[in-house]
């Protein structure tokens, strides 16, 4: 996948947790994603269409969420919470939205998101898909942000 | 002072209440897709609106839309992730006020309830 996909996403994250929970995000290294590679415990999923096609995850361990997610709401908030996976779902809606807005001359359109909550659950993408993996380390602990999208524009005209 | 929130994540919607509250606005209503905002304004008959854009049923755009297209004049902030330039005309021609990009601070969202509330008071 071009980096180009890649960084948006980065920045993103980062602008996201900075503005709305005043949490600063540590990006490590991107890693290819196995596609038997668990995600964490919590995870919010959005899909995207239009030039830009595919799945974005944002992905944390049960503590990591919970935290962040108290954080976000101004409430103390278990994964039991009524409203724990609403909380999720809006975070992986901004970083999702920040990134596309930085694709440049792309019409994309994002989902409403979607959230599984559940130990070491895997989530299978589009199989054609390369998944990138973006290791990010916050105060709240560590977490991930999981692309896999493809420039439909760029892969027609290859094709 | 009565506004209608109107955007399907309910945390969204509990963070822009906290930022109303403390401006002085009380009177909140809320709804949680275009479709809801619909069957709420004309008993709520609220004197501003914040709308999110992607939203199931019913997207903030074609809200908006439809809202105009009853007549109604009232302010409408569209709050969203939709940050293309191109996404801010086609609010703006659909009749939003003005606009907020998600993710914002509490003063960002302040400073344009103020802006537009004056602006259309003028």
């Amino acid at each position: 996948m071009n980096q180009n996909y890649i960084i948006p996403f980065m920045k993103s994250v980062q602008n996201v947790f900075e503005t709305m929970l005043q949490l600063p995000v540590q990006i490590k290294e991107p890693t290819l994603k196995n596609e038997d590679e668990p995600s964490f415990d919590v995870s919010g999923i959005i899909g995207m269409s239009g030039d830009v096609d595919g799945t974005v995850v944002l992905s944390f361990p049960t503590t990591t969420a919970e935290r962040i997610v108290s954080i976000f709401t101004g409430m103390d908030m278990t994964s039991e919470s009524e409203d724990f996976a609403d909380a999720v779902g809006e975070l992986v809606n901004m970083v999702s939205g920040g990134a596309k807005a930085q694709f440049t001359d792309k019409t994309v359109s994002i989902s409403c998101p979607s959230v599984v909550i559940g130990s070491n659950h895997q989530i299978f993408g589009q199989k054609d898909l390369t998944c990138i993996l973006i290791p990010c380390e916050s105060d709240c602990g560590e977490f991930c942000v999981e692309v896999g999208i493809r420039n439909l524009v760029a892969a027609e005209a290859t094709a | 002072m009565k506004v209608l929130l109107v955007d399907d994540s309910k945390t969204m919607r509990n963070i822009q209440k906290g930022i109303l509250t403390q401006l002085g606005y009380g009177e909140i209503e809320e709804a949680v897709d275009g479709l809801d905002a619909l069957s709420k304004v004309g008993a709520f008959e609220p004197d501003l609106l914040l709308v999110d854009w992607n939203m199931p049923n019913m997207d903030g755009l074609s809200f908006v839309k439809k809202y105009r297209s009853m007549g109604k004049t009232c302010p409408i902030i569209m709050v969203t992730t939709e940050a293309e330039k191109m996404r801010v005309v086609e609010a703006i021609k659909a009749g939003v006020n003005n606009y907020v990009v998600k993710p914002f601070t509490p003063d960002v969202l302040s400073e344009r309830i103020k802006e537009t509330l004056a602006r259309t008071a003028a």
